[in-house]
């Protein structure tokens, strides 16, 4: 859980929850209205302003064929060479409210194909960002990110109490 | 099944989440337990049994009461977990709030409501 303080004086919360157990999903409040959001998730040239992932990547290429079964294609690099590239197709695209789109990683890190749907929904002139990633399995999922996990020792039971409140507040939403 | 499996298997019931929730408070016996639930005590047994399982909980050896009290290392490790992907994702979306006000600032150069 994380807050980050906007222009304006707004707070931002980022969450993450797992609404099912082949799911991860992630909230956010933009302080834009949803077409502006909405054109930074589907046009290349905003994609390449934001998308670049974990510290040390850049997203280099990005291609859009913004329609229903239109292909996507990303490839990010990392400042010692490395490259890591996914390709993907649109499933659905409602302007400015929903997209739905398959992908893949070219190592299929995922345990299979994943898909994304990320829905924006207007909240008193800013955006409320719902992205869920639904992976092949259970396995895949926690794999994803599983490997290489720190068994960090000592967090707080303040964390966890946050932690079990989002998740609650997950499944109250799903409810 | 995996540590981390077990782990989201047994979060996947809200009444074992609100077990949790309880017992991040203090350690409790079962009747304490079922009081707010408005559920019997051998289902709460039951879901216990499951947080057991998973290693989210552990019994007191005192034969009367086994007062049950959190594990807080495999609860740890999901957040942890989630916390990965967390942080991936709040660098970008700190990108996108820059990104989106420059664009508001572009659209509207009168705004002086920063």
């Amino acid at each position: 859980m994380s807050t980050t303080t906007l222009p304006g004086s707004t707070v931002a919360t980022l969450t993450v929850t797992t609404p099912s157990d082949r799911e991860i999903q992630i909230t956010r409040i933009f302080d834009a209205s949803r077409p502006m959001v909405f054109d930074c998730w589907t046009i290349p040239e905003l994609l390449k302003g934001w998308l670049h992932g974990p510290d040390g990547w850049r997203l280099v290429t990005c291609e859009i064929d913004l329609r229903v079964g239109g292909a996507t294609r990303y490839v990010w690099q990392h400042r010692d060479g490395r490259s890591m590239g996914m390709s993907g197709a649109y499933g659905e695209i409602v302007r400015p409210a929903r997209i739905v789109a398959t992908e893949l990683f070219d190592e299929d890190w995922t345990g299979g194909e994943t898909i994304g749907t990320v829905v924006f929904t207007e909240q008193a002139g800013k955006t409320l960002l719902t992205q869920t990633v639904l992976y092949a399995s259970q396995a895949a999922r926690d794999g994803a990110l599983g490997t290489g996990m720190t068994r960090g020792m000592g967090e707080s039971y303040a964390q966890l109490d946050a932690y079990l409140a989002s998740l609650q507040d997950a499944a109250k939403g799903a409810a | 099944m995996n540590q981390l499996d077990a782990t989201f298997a047994a979060l996947a019931d809200p009444t074992r989440r609100a077990i949790l929730a309880r017992l991040i408070q203090g350690e409790a016996s079962v009747m304490e337990l079922a009081e707010p639930f408005a559920m019997s005590q051998p289902s709460i047994s039951k879901h216990l049994k499951v947080l057991e399982n998973a290693g989210l909980i552990s019994r007191g050896r005192d034969a009367q009461r086994r007062p049950c009290r959190l594990e807080a290392k495999p609860l740890a490790e999901a957040n942890d977990w989630l916390e990965r992907y967390r942080k991936i994702w709040e660098g970008n979306f700190q990108r996108l709030d820059a990104l989106l006000g420059a664009m508001k600032a572009e659209k509207a150069p009168d705004s002086t409501d920063q």
